[in-house]
C-alpha cells in the first residue's frame, strides 16, 4: 500500500480497539446506495521507478526551445540555493503558522519578506502573499473600494496598457460584487496611457486608477504625473509593478507627490520557475493607514511571556476564519512556499545583484530590439524608455512568423493580434539577463528567414 | 527542534558584501553598447534614488540563516501534525522531484501547445482522474487554492441561474458549523448568506432547511463529512429539498480524504465541488500554500467552468479558452493556475492508482476511529459520542475548562512540548473548547499510540500540575506569544534595534 504503513497485524488490533469487525464497517453511516462500486477510470498503481520513467518521457516531449516570451512571466537565473532550501521538509511540509511557537521559522521568514518587499516597493506594510499577479490586481481593486474614505464608487480605471489577463481576472473576481473596470486608451506613439483620454474622465466619480510600470508593452509610464492626476481627481492609485525593475526604477511609494496607495505585482521574477504559469505568488504592499483593509495573512513581531522577541500572525480580525461573511477576502491558503523562494532569492541577490539583473535585462532587450529592427520588415512600435520588453511591428502576419520561428527552435514572442488588433501584426518580445549575444543573433537570423518565407508564400 | 533563536537576516548585512556568483556578468561589446543606450534613454525622474532594504550577505550567510529558520518549524517531515481539516499527510518526495524536471520548470505559460504536449497530457489525465474519483462530469484545474475553488463554484451557481433568467436567486445556505471561507466566498460572489443549525448529532436540521429554501435560494454549501467530523447521513434528503426548491448543491472538498474511493460527491447529488489538492492529493502545504482548488461540475454547469481547461483534439491536447467556452465565469489567474502543484497531484494519483485511492479513505478513517476509541477510553469527552469518526473527530475540554480552568489552547500548547503539532483549536466554533484531530492515513499505529500517551500525560497534568499547561510551551524557541501586543503595537517590518523606539 503506497504510503500507508499498516501491517495486517496492526489492522486487526486497531479494529479490536475500535470494536468494529472490519474497516468497511467504519463506513456504516453512509447510505448503502451511495457506496462506490469501483473506480474503473483510475489506472493501476505505479512504482516510483515507473513514474520516474513516465515523467521523464513527458518532460522530454515538451522540449527546451530558446524563448523570448514574457508578458507577465519571465525567465531569470535562479540560484541553486533558492530551491535547495525552499524544498527542505521543514518549509515544504509545514502549514500556515497557526501554532506560532512551533512555526517561528516560517513566521520570521514572512516578516523578513514583508520588510524586503515593502522596501522594494517603497511602501510601509506588506502581506504574506496572494495567489498571483492577476488575482493581486483583483484584490487591490476590492481593497481600494473598501479603503476609499470619500467615494463609494465601484468604478476602477484599468488602462489598456495593463496586462489584459489581469483585467480579465479582476472582472471575474470582483465583478460579482458590482465593481466595474473601465479602460483608458494608450498613445500609439509612446505605448503609454494617453493623457488626453485620461483628462476626459476628470470629474467622474471613480475609485481608483491602476498604473502598470513597466506597462504590458514594456514601456515606462509617466508615473509621477499619472499619480498626481489620479489623486487630484479624488482617486486612489493602484501600482502594478515588476519587482526586478524596482532595483532600478522609482518605487510606487515615491510616485508623484504622495506616492501610490496600494502596490501589487507578480512575484514570479524573484526566483520562481516559469513552470507553465504557476505556482507563482502575488505581492501586495500599502500604507500603514490602509493595513486593516488589506487581505491576506500578515505577520507581526511581538514578545513572549519572558519578553523574548517572536513572531505571530496578526490583525486576524480582517480574515475569514474570524469575520466570516464580513472578511476582507475569502483568501486563507496563499502562496507561502513561493514567497519563501523569493525571500531567499532577494537575500542572495541583494540590492546590488538585483540592480545588475535589472540593468542587464534592460540592456539585452535594447540589444534585441536593435538587432531585430535591422531585419527587413521589422520596426519598433513605440518610442521612449522601456524595461525588458518591446513591441515589434511586422510586415507579415505574426502567427505564421511565430510558427516558422518555432520550427527553428525559437519561441519568438507573444502575438498581440487578439488583444490589440489595431497594431496590425505585432509581437511582444522579451530578453532577460539569461540571453547572450549568440541567442540574440540566432533570433535575428531566424526572424529574417521566417519573414522571407512568409513573403514567398 | 532547534531552540536557539536566529537573528534577522538584516543583522548579518554588511555594506558591500554579496553573493558574487549570483550576479549576471558585466556586459561587453554589443551588450555594453545597448546598456549605455538604454540607460541614457531612462529619464532621471523614473529612476530609483534610494537603495532598497535587501540584505548584503554572502551565499553561505543566506544558506545558514534560512536553514536555521527552517529548523524552528514543526513540519510533517519532522513531527506528527494532526491538524484537523488540513489533512497533513506525508508529501511523497517523488511528487516533488518529478514535477521539477528541468523541462517542466522552464516551460513558459504562453509557449504554444505544441511545445507542451507532455505537460498537457498530464493535465488532461489529471482532469479525468479527478472526474472519476468525484463522480463529476467535468473538471477545471484553474483555482489556486480551496477558497478560490469555492469562489469559482459559487460564481458558477450564480452564472447558471442568471443564464436561465432566474435572477432572484441570491441566497447561499450554509450550516452554522461551516468553514469561514464559505460565508466569505458567498459574499465575494455578491450573494447573501443564510445560516442554518445542525441537530444534536451533527446532521443538518432538516426542518430548518425546509424553512430556509425558497425562490431566493441559489444553493447550499456543504462539507461532507462535515466540519464536525461526521458523515451527513441525510445528504439525499438535503439534495432533494434543495433541488426541489430550484437551488444547487455545492460540495466543499475540504474533507474529501475521508471518503476517497468510498463514496463520490457526484453520486450524493452535488452539482459542483472543489477539491483541495494540497489535502487529499498530498501536494505540499508549503507553510501556507501553494494550494490547488480544482473544481468539478455536473453536466449542466460545464459551460460555466473557469478557463482555460485542457481539451483533447484527436491525438493532441490544447487549452480551451473564452473562445471555446463563451459562458465561462472567466479567468481566475493570469495563466492557468498552479501548474506545478497540479503535476505533483498527478504523480501522487498515478502512484496510488485505483486500489491505493480507496485505501486512502479507508485508512484515514481507521486511524481516526482508533485514536477516537483510545482517547475516549483515556477519559476525554467526545463532541459527538454516538457517531463514527470520519477521517477526523472532535474532543471537547469544556469540563476541564469549567472545573480546572484549563483550556483547549493550553492543551494544544502543551502538546508541542511532547513533540506533537497541535490539533486544530477552536474550530468549529460551535463546539466549546474543542480540538479537531485528523491523523491521516500515512501515520503508523506506533505514532498514534505515542500521541495518545502524550494526551494521557497532559490529562493527568490538568489535575496535578495545571501550571505546566498554562505556561506551555516550555521547550520551543519561544514561550507563549503576546498576540494582543502584536496587534496593538504593529511591528510589521524589521527595523534596527536602536531605532525601534
Amino acid at each position: 500500500m503506497a504510503f500507508i504503513p499498516h501491517t495486517e497485524h496492526d489492522i486487526r488490533e486497531m479494529l479490536a480497539v475500535i470494536g468494529a469487525p472490519s474497516i468497511d464497517a467504519l463506513f456504516d453511516e453512509i447510505p448503502a446506495a451511495l457506496r462506490v462500486q469501483g473506480l474503473e477510470g483510475i489506472p493501476e498503481a505505479m512504482s516510483e521507478m515507473a513514474i520516474a520513467r513516465l515523467m521523464s518521457e513527458r518532460a522530454r516531449q515538451d522540449g527546451r526551445p530558446l524563448s523570448f516570451l514574457g508578458a507577465g512571466a519571465y525567465e531569470h537565473h535562479i540560484p541553486s540555493a533558492v530551491w535547495a532550501i525552499t524544498t527542505r521538509g521543514e518549509f515544504y511540509s509545514a502549514y500556515t503558522p497557526y501554532q506560532a511557537e512551533a512555526s517561528q521559522g516560517t513566521l520570521q521568514l514572512i516578516h523578513e519578506h514583508q520588510t524586503m518587499i515593502s522596501s522594494l516597493t517603497g511602501m510601509e506594510v506588506a502581506n504574506a502573499s496572494l495567489y498571483d499577479g492577476g488575482s493581486a490586481v483583483a484584490e487591490a481593486a476590492l481593497m481600494a473600494v473598501r479603503a476609499h474614505r470619500k467615494s463609494k464608487s465601484l468604478r476602477i480605471l484599468v488602462p489598456s496598457t495593463v496586462n489584459p489577463n489581469y483585467r480579465r481576472v479582476a472582472v471575474s473576481t470582483a465583478g460579482n460584487q458590482g465593481l466595474r473596470f473601465e479602460s483608458v486608451a494608450y498613445s500609439r506613439e509612446t505605448g503609454c496611457i494617453d493623457p488626453l483620454a485620461l483628462e476626459a474622465l476628470r470629474g467622474e466619480d471613480l475609485a481608483a486608477l491602476v498604473i502598470q510600470q513597466p506597462n504590458f508593452f514594456g514601456q515606462l509610464e509617466d508615473v509621477d504625473a499619472l499619480t498626481d492626476w489620479a489623486h487630484s481627481a479624488g482617486m486612489l492609485v493602484i501600482a502594478v509593478v515588476n519587482p526586478t525593475s524596482l532595483a532600478m526604477l522609482k518605487p510606487p511609494g515615491e510616485w508623484g507627490t504622495k506616492g501610490a496607495d496600494i502596490c501589487v505585482g507578480e512575484g514570479q521574477p524573484l526566483g520562481v520557475p516559469l513552470s507553465s504559469g504557476g505556482p507563482y505568488f502575488g505581492f501586495m504592499t500599502t500604507r500603514l493607514e490602509y493595513v486593516r483593509a488589506m487581505p491576506g495573512r500578515i505577520v507581526g513581531r511581538t514578545v513572549d511571556l519572558e519578553g523574548k522577541r517572536g513572531y505571530t500572525l496578526t490583525l486576524q480580525a480582517r480574515e475569514q476564519h474570524i469575520r466570516r461573511g464580513k472578511a476582507t477576502s475569502n483568501i486563507c491558503t496563499n502562496q507561502g512556499l513561493l514567497m519563501t523562494a523569493a525571500t531567499i532569492y532577494m537575500s542572495l541577490l541583494g540590492p546590488a545583484g538585483l540592480a545588475k539583473v535589472a540593468e542587464s535585462c534592460m540592456a539585452r532587450t535594447q540589444q534585441l530590439q536593435s538587432a531585430l529592427c535591422r531585419v527587413r520588415g521589422v520596426r519598433a512600435a513605440f518610442a521612449g524608455a522601456r524595461f525588458h520588453e518591446s513591441v515589434l511591428l511586422l510586415d507579415r502576419p505574426a502567427a505564421a512568423v511565430l510558427r516558422s520561428l518555432e520550427a527553428q527552435g525559437i519561441l519568438g514572442g507573444v502575438d498581440l493580434s487578439a488583444d490589440y488588433p489595431e497594431l496590425g501584426p505585432a509581437l511582444l518580445v522579451c530578453a532577460t539577463e539569461t540571453k547572450t549575444d549568440d541567442d540574440i543573433e540566432r533570433f535575428a537570423n531566424a526572424l529574417g528567414v521566417a519573414l522571407q518565407a512568409a513573403r514567398a508564400a | 527542534m532547534n531552540q536557539i533563536l536566529e537573528k534577522s537576516i538584516f543583522e548579518y548585512s554588511r555594506e558591500g558584501r554579496g553573493a558574487a556568483a549570483q550576479q549576471p556578468p558585466a556586459l561587453v561589446g554589443a551588450g555594453a553598447a545597448a546598456a549605455h543606450e538604454a540607460q541614457s534613454a531612462l529619464p532621471a525622474a523614473l529612476r530609483r534614488r534610494s537603495k532598497p532594504l535587501l540584505p548584503e550577505v554572502s551565499e553561505l550567510d543566506v544558506v545558514r540563516h534560512f536553514t536555521r529558520l527552517s529548523q524552528l518549524n514543526f513540519s510533517i517531515d519532522t513531527n506528527f501534525y494532526p491538524l484537523g481539516s488540513c489533512t497533513m499527510k506525508y508529501n511523497p518526495k517523488a511528487c516533488n522531484q518529478y514535477a521539477m524536471l528541468p523541462e517542466f520548470l522552464a516551460r513558459h505559460p504562453l509557449a504554444p501547445d505544441s511545445q507542451g504536449q507532455g505537460f498537457l497530457s498530464c493535465m488532461v489525465e489529471l482532469q479525468e482522474m479527478l472526474e472519476e474519483v468525484t463522480g463529476m462530469k467535468a473538471v477545471s484545474l484553474n483555482p489556486m487554492a480551496g477558497a478560490q475553488g469555492e469562489f469559482a463554484g459559487v460564481a458558477m451557481i450564480r452564472a447558471y441561474h442568471h443564464a436561465r433568467g432566474d435572477l432572484a436567486r441570491n441566497e447561499i445556505i450554509v450550516p452554522e458549523a461551516a468553514h469561514g471561507t464559505n460565508p466569505a466566498t458567498a459574499t465575494m460572489c455578491g450573494c447573501v448568506v443564510r445560516e442554518i443549525p445542525v441537530d444534536a448529532e451533527g446532521d443538518v436540521d432538516i426542518a430548518a432547511l425546509e424553512k430556509a429554501v425558497g425562490p431566493h435560494t441559489a444553493g447550499i454549501m456543504l462539507t461532507n463529512p462535515s466540519t464536525l467530523g461526521v458523515f451527513e447521513r441525510k445528504i439525499q434528503e438535503v439534495a432533494r429539498i434543495v433541488h426541489g426548491a430550484g437551488g444547487l448543491l455545492y460540495y466543499d472538498g475540504a474533507n474529501l480524504n475521508a471518503i476517497l474511493g468510498k463514496v463520490r460527491p457526484g453520486d450524493m447529488g452535488f452539482d459542483v465541488i472543489h477539491m483541495n489538492l494540497h489535502k487529499t492529493f498530498s501536494t505540499p502545504h508549503g507553510g501556507g500554500g501553494p494550494g490547488a482548488g480544482a473544481v468539478g461540475v455536473s453536466a449542466r454547469l460545464e459551460p460555466f467552468l473557469p478557463v482555460p481547461v485542457v481539451g483533447r483534439e484527436g491525438e493532441a491536447y490544447r487549452w480551451l479558452t473564452e473562445v471555446d467556452r463563451p459562458q465561462s465565469i472567466g479567468r481566475l489567474s493570469a495563466f492557468m493556475g498552479n501548474a506545478g502543484v497540479l503535476l505533483r497531484a498527478y504523480i501522487y494519483m498515478r502512484m496510488l492508482g485505483r486500489s491505493g485511492m480507496s485505501q486512502v479513505g479507508e485508512f484515514a478513517t481507521l486511524n481516526a476511529n482508533y485514536l477516537l476509541a483510545r482517547l475516549r477510553a483515556a477519559g476525554f469527552d467526545l463532541a459527538y459520542p454516538t457517531r463514527r469518526a470520519s477521517h477526523e473527530f472532535i474532543i471537547t475540554l469544556r469540563r476541564q475548562a469549567k472545573e480546572l480552568n484549563v483550556t483547549a489552547m493550553d492543551v494544544a500548547k502543551r502538546l508541542l512540548d511532547y513533540g506533537f503539532h497541535a490539533p486544530t483549536t477552536y474550530f468549529p466554533l460551535l463546539v466549546p473548547e474543542c480540538l479537531l484531530i485528523e491523523p491521516t492515513e500515512t501515520e503508523s499505529r506506533e505514532t498514534l499510540d505515542a500521541f495518545v500517551e502524550a494526551m494521557v500525560a497532559i490529562l493527568a497534568e490538568t489535575e496535578t500540575d495545571a501550571a505546566k499547561l498554562k505556561g506551555a510551551p516550555w521547550t520551543m524557541p519561544v514561550r507563549r506569544l503576546d498576540d494582543v501586543r502584536a496587534a496593538k503595537q504593529l511591528e510589521l517590518t524589521w527595523k534596527p534595534v536602536n531605532s525601534a523606539a
